[in-house]
């Protein structure tokens, strides 16, 4: 019984006979058992004005460094941001999954006019993911990524709330925080963002200090590059 | 059993086992033994045991881990944490991971306790008969790195030993780090154990050529503190060592103490009722009475000899 939750097995649980309950027979029930295009950290930081996040522009096959232009932070809607390492792949599907609810949104909303609170803000993005990453990893299937959400919470009359930054997990673990690093990042970057961080940040300062961050993982981490990309979300003019 | 007794040559071996030489695998057939033993026994028993501690095998005491060290313009600085753990658990809030090599050369230690106390004791001491021999007023950090290397390479990195080793002998100020498995890198700054990410982070933004010794310091116990509070493995206080060019050394321990609990102890507020002076309630009588042992006094006792 225990092959059933071993990912490492994935593919003995292929050649397993077919399970009684096969939903998706057709699709010979493959599992993610490791990640083969992946991105390295992502760091996200929380200032006075929104939130920032950055990345560097690396998608990695392996130890080979194979597309060094790849966008790994991703404009949801006009008003959220996610970022995300890990299987690259699995982060498309995500962006597109996203995108495609927020024209939903868009083309069912009461009015045609934008209006605040139509569409979705960050924490219920974040919330949404949580729900999405914690299904796939209960059926053995993670998306293999780390996500962190930017933008703002939303209040209980549709006015745009504070600033909000969190990260789900490939096995749907949630967390909100002024500083989030995935990957490496988590120990070359969270050490330093938490010692420097103050919540009066202005912009500049925290680009510096995400850019020292990504400088400090070129130099250390194996799987990043010196090509980095900065998103940031405010409330007057959102991504 | 026969067939094991030692051949005609076997007194010579005698003087070889006082000095082994080459590979000693004695223990690793021990080991796989223990190992066997404890997952029959991890798996009899509650299947919530973790991988790594399955109940029966006690876990080694690790010093998780911070240790740094660099070198600045008239010498080196050497930094740790003091937090050793056993499992999850800590078991010695304000231990010592700068070890003495020699009065110019100190070592900071991680990975296993023991290990790293011993072998560092045990190369210190190989070191100051070196000085005995050779009429050196001196050692050199390269001697005490080559030393260590050898040894730790012998034990094929049984030894779980991973040394910042640090010094200034007649060529200048020197760091070098040592891996358990014995390999070794000269380096201008270097961190290791558990929290050596989170400190290498802080050198990495914060290191110059060149810089002073008050530079240097800071930016140690800025390493330090960077892995006391985002490693788990590393905590409690930072002992900070500088060893100088001109001979002189400053062993700073608890150089800096953000986790201090007598402020929190002392702000305990234990009720008088449970700490009362004698004389609190009044004595209105008393009687003393002997204890009785048992009905027995030296009174009764008569001593006769013994009949031999």
């Amino acid at each position: 019984m225990s092959a059933a939750l071993s990912l490492a097995a994935g593919g003995a649980a292929a050649s397993r006979a077919p399970h009684p309950n096969a939903a998706n027979a057709a699709s010979a029930s493959q599992r993610t058992t490791r990640p083969i295009v992946t991105g390295t950290s992502v760091l996200g930081i929380r200032y006075r004005d929104g939130v920032m996040l950055a990345a560097d522009t690396l998608c990695s096959y392996g130890s080979m460094a194979k597309y060094k232009d790849a966008r790994r932070l991703q404009k949801i809607n006009p008003k959220t941001l996610i970022g995300g390492g890990g299987e690259y792949s699995d982060f498309q599907a995500i962006t597109e999954l996203l995108r495609r609810n927020a024209l939903e949104d868009r083309c069912t909303a009461d009015s045609l006019y934008e209006e605040d609170g139509a569409e979705e803000c960050a924490r219920e993005v974040w919330n949404y993911l949580r729900a999405v990453m914690y299904n796939r990893r209960n059926k053995m299937n993670p998306l293999w990524n780390h996500l962190i959400v930017a933008g703002f919470s939303q209040n209980a009359d549709g006015s745009t709330g504070a600033p909000f930054l969190g990260s789900v997990d490939k096995i749907g673990t949630t967390y909100e925080d002024d500083v989030i690093s995935t990957g490496f990042g988590a120990y070359l970057a969270t050490p330093l963002l938490r010692e420097k961080w103050r919540a009066d940040l202005e912009e500049g300062e925290a680009r510096a200090l995400l850019e020292d961050a990504l400088r400090v993982l070129f130099y250390r981490d194996c799987r990043a590059l010196n090509r980095i990309q900065i998103a940031k979300v405010t409330k007057e003019d959102g991504v | 059993m026969s067939e094991f007794t030692k051949g005609p040559g076997a007194s010579g071996l005698d003087a070889a086992a006082s000095a082994p030489s080459g590979f000693s695998f004695e223990n690793v057939h021990r080991n796989a033994m223990i190992e066997e033993m404890a997952k029959a026994s991890g798996s009899a028993s509650a299947a919530a045991g973790s991988s790594s501690n399955p109940g029966y095998l006690p876990s080694a005491t690790k010093t998780g881990t911070t240790i740094v060290g660099l070198v600045y313009k008239d010498g080196v600085v050497l930094g740790a944490d003091t937090r050793a753990t056993g499992g999850s658990e800590v078991a010695d809030k304000n231990c010592e991971k700068i070890h003495y090599l020699a009065p110019n050369i100190y070592c900071c230690g991680a990975g296993t306790a023991a290990d790293t106390e011993k072998t560092t004791e045990n190369i210190s001491s190989q070191m100051e008969l070196l000085r005995m021999n050779m009429g050196d007023a001196q050692s050199r950090v390269v001697t005490a790195c080559t030393l260590l290397k050898r040894m730790l390479f012998r034990y094929q990195g049984y030894v779980s030993a991973a040394l910042v080793l640090g010094g200034c002998d007649v060529n200048g100020p020197h760091i070098y780090q040592i891996y358990p498995h014995g390999s070794t890198a000269k380096l201008p700054y270097t961190t290791m154990g558990s929290g050596s990410l989170a400190a290498m982070s802080v050198f990495e933004t914060g290191w110059t050529e060149d810089m002073s010794e008050e530079e240097g310091v800071e930016l140690v116990k800025r390493a330090i503190l960077a892995g006391v509070f985002n490693d788990l493995g590393s905590g409690s206080n930072v002992d900070v060592c500088v060893i100088r060019t001109d001979g002189t050394m400053t062993m700073d321990r608890g150089a800096v103490t953000p986790n201090d609990v007598k402020p929190l102890r002392d702000a305990i507020r234990r009720s008088d009722l449970l700490t009362m002076k004698a004389g609190t309630t009044a004595v209105l009588k008393s009687e003393f009475t002997p204890a009785k042992r048992g009905g027995v006094t030296l009174a009764d006792v008569t001593v006769t000899a013994m009949e031999t």
